[in-house]
């Protein structure tokens, strides 16, 4: 196993052999510790000082199913604290099966040029090569246009890591891109401005193509294979994640429809809990809608290779070409309900549109909600919303006020209803109206982030039984484990989307500990799996104290603690000690 | 008394010609559980994973009432 550093100052790259404290670290656990031990909590994120480094998990490159995760860290441009943010796509089974821990892009380049790294493997020697090519022409230019160039160039069986122009005017919506199993520009590593922090290096793609390289080693392959298959089969028998289960019939989309009737939805800049225009824009329209265009029913596929979930979807225009790829939840939420937006063709301009310029969907329609707040446009105005984008894009004035995100909008034009927890706008659930999840967003080292502990499940689902959402009982403790799980679950390189499998299916999560402990030659139970994960938020949370990120900042914005939600009626009602007793009793 | 029912992914398929979300207004005798408005409308029981009357979860033992509102959902997920 190697670290590769690039480093964009002098153009050069090492090889280096991984610090044995490192041993068992990968995906999220990789990425934050090395930024933990290597980046000045203090420094700018777009400054010299700034590390961006990209790592797989622990099973992914193997055949453990829906395990092609590949996790990216640097200090954040919009939180300023930590950030990890993962994607699904080829990329990180090519990085893993080059035994590459971690690749860590470090310095800043003398001049603005951009350059790209193309990294194979070298039979010769027996570890990988990279090359440094001139990226120029590819600068200040459309996602979609540019990625069929650099498959042209560099030929079959690659996988491609970039940025959009969000990125290089250094927004701190800007995510990093990697390609889908279509070679589209479409997999987002999308919170937190990422992509500026590649961008400030001046390397506009790392190219991989994992050819010859030798794969993952395991210490017990018997071991590996016995876990997988219980995960396997725990994922095939689960009916959320099971083929023509809802994931891979409606998509994540799906979800639209439940957080509505649970008067979670948050709604016009989360000012209700309910949107009149749900049921035409979720999972179920999208499917029909489908249907209609095409003339056929069509199940989703997969994000990356290896996954037996297959929940992205795409969709099409009334003439039956591709529109837009994927409709996730959080996107049609975020430019749909949030901005009182019902028309899914106008959803998937502005989905694509984001895709196209390298920016975060959740971010971007977070953000234009505050500007509709701010009278900048009226909600539900689908036409004001595509100019924007375009705007963002452009990098014009007011494109460069909203590219700063949600909470910089909202100083802009002077809205008090700014839904952003240390500085990152909130995702699609109303705090309000789920308790656990308004925990999760206040404490969680990302700022407001949903996957980071998915109470969902319990409160929303019913999966890992039921709990009332709207109680506040309980709810710490229950955020608490979900973040140190889902931190474990993030470094292991599967989908988080397993654990609706695994929380209900003992011997699914049984599995999941298996394909590790076969892979590294551990002796992990389920006890370690809260101590790794917890291990981990505690780096992540000494890392923002570092940075001036504390315990103030667990806290959600004041108008949900005052403003009652509808149709409840409730207000965020967590007590602070309640917060803090989530880092307090790790 | 008056129920308002929604019906969504998979379950639409027992009610030919539902749409995922589009209410349809019911009769049901006063006392009716939200068992009971499953049997009439022909949807499995087992296939119901998460139940709403007024917007809160509730159980299918639920006893309904004049005017409410239910949503009922197979097992979903996302993120």
């Amino acid at each position: 196993m190697w670290i590769l550093r690039i480093n964009m100052t002098d153009a050069t790259y090492r090889l280096e052999e991984p610090s044995p404290a490192y041993k068992n670290l990968a995906g999220r656990a990789m990425t934050s510790t090395l930024v933990s031990d290597e980046v000045p909590p203090l420094c700018h994120p777009l400054g010299p000082h700034n590390k961006l480094v990209f790592s797989a998990g622990i099973v992914t490159g193997t055949a453990a199913p829906t395990s092609s995760r590949i996790s990216v860290g640097a200090k954040s441009p919009l939180t300023g604290g930590i950030k990890e943010s993962n994607a699904g796509s080829s990329w990180g089974p090519a990085l893993a099966r080059m035994r590459i821990k971690a690749l860590v892009v470090e310095g800043l380049p003398k001049d603005k040029k951009m350059l790209g790294a193309f990294l194979t493997w070298d039979a010769a020697q027996d570890k990988p090569t990279l090359e440094f090519f001139d990226a120029s022409d590819y600068a200040g230019r459309d996602l979609y246009a540019i990625y069929p160039e650099v498959y042209e160039k560099f030929g079959k069986g690659i996988s491609v890591a970039s940025f959009g122009m969000a990125a290089e005017y250094g927004y701190g919506n800007a995510g990093v891109v990697f390609n889908d199993m279509n070679k589209r520009p479409s997999r987002y590593s999308g919170r937190g401005g990422l992509g500026s922090v590649m961008a400030s290096k001046g390397l506009k793609f790392i190219v991989l193509n994992p050819g010859g390289a030798p794969g993952v080693s395991m210490a017990d392959k018997a071991l590996f294979d016995e876990g997988r298959k219980k995960l396997l089969e725990a994922l095939q028998t689960h009916d959320i994640t099971k083929p023509k289960g809802a994931l891979n019939s409606f998509g994540t989309a799906v979800l639209i429809n439940i957080l509505n009737e649970a008067g979670g939805l948050p709604t016009r800049n989360f000012s209700s809990g309910r949107f009149e225009g749900a049921a035409s824009i979720a999972g179920e329209a999208i499917f029909e809608g489908v249907k209609e265009r095409l003339g056929k029913e069509v199940y989703n596929h997969g994000c990356s290779p290896g996954c037996t979930i297959q929940c992205s979807n795409t969709w099409y225009k009334p003439d039956g070409t591709e529109h837009a790829s994927c409709l996730e939840y959080e996107s049609v939420w975020a430019m749909g309900a949030n901005c009182g937006i019902d028309n899914l063709d106008k959803i998937a301009t502005m989905v694509h549109l984001c895709n196209s310029y390298g920016l975060d969907t959740i971010e971007t329609g977070a953000t234009i909600g505050v500007a509709m707040e701010g009278g900048l446009l009226p909600f539900g105005d689908s036409g004001g919303a595509i100019d924007l984008i375009h705007e963002i894009g452009r990098g014009s004035s007011i494109g460069r006020t909203l590219g700063g995100g949600t909470e910089f909008a909202g100083k802009a034009y002077g809205v008090v209803r700014v839904p952003a927890v240390k500085g990152q706008g909130m995702p699609a659930y109303e705090p309000r109206a789920v308790k656990g999840m308004g925990i999760t967003y206040a404490t969680s080292t990302m700022g407001a982030d949903h996957t980071s502990g998915y109470t969902i499940a319990p409160e929303i689902l019913g999966v890992m039984g039921k709990q009332d959402p709207l109680s506040p009982e309980g709810k710490a403790a229950l955020s608490r484990a979900f973040q140190a799980t889902t931190a474990f679950i993030d470094s292991t390189g599967h989908c988080l989307f397993i654990a609706f499998a695994i929380l209900d299916i003992a011997s699914g999560y049984q599995g999941l500990i298996d394909e590790c402990n076969g892979i590294l030659g551990t002796k992990w139970t389920a006890d370690d799996v809260y101590a790794y994960g917890a291990e981990i938020m505690k780096k992540e949370r000494a890392f923002n104290e570092a940075a001036g990120i504390g315990k103030a900042a667990d806290r959600l914005p004041e108008f949900m603690k005052t403003e009652p939600l509808p149709p409840h009626n409730q207000v965020f009602d967590i007590s602070d000690s309640d917060l803090d007793s989530v880092h307090g009793e790790m | 008394m008056r129920i308002t029912l929604r019906v969504y992914a998979t379950l639409c398929r027992y009610i030919p010609g539902a749409s995922a979300g589009i209410p349809l207004s019911l009769e049901l005798p006063y006392g009716a559980t939200l068992a009971d408005l499953m049997k009439k409308m022909g949807i499995p029981g087992e296939e119901v994973k998460v139940a709403f009357v007024n917007g809160r979860a509730r159980d299918l033992n639920h006893v309904l009432e004049d005017g409410d509102e239910a949503g009922v959902f197979p097992p979903v997920g996302g993120g």
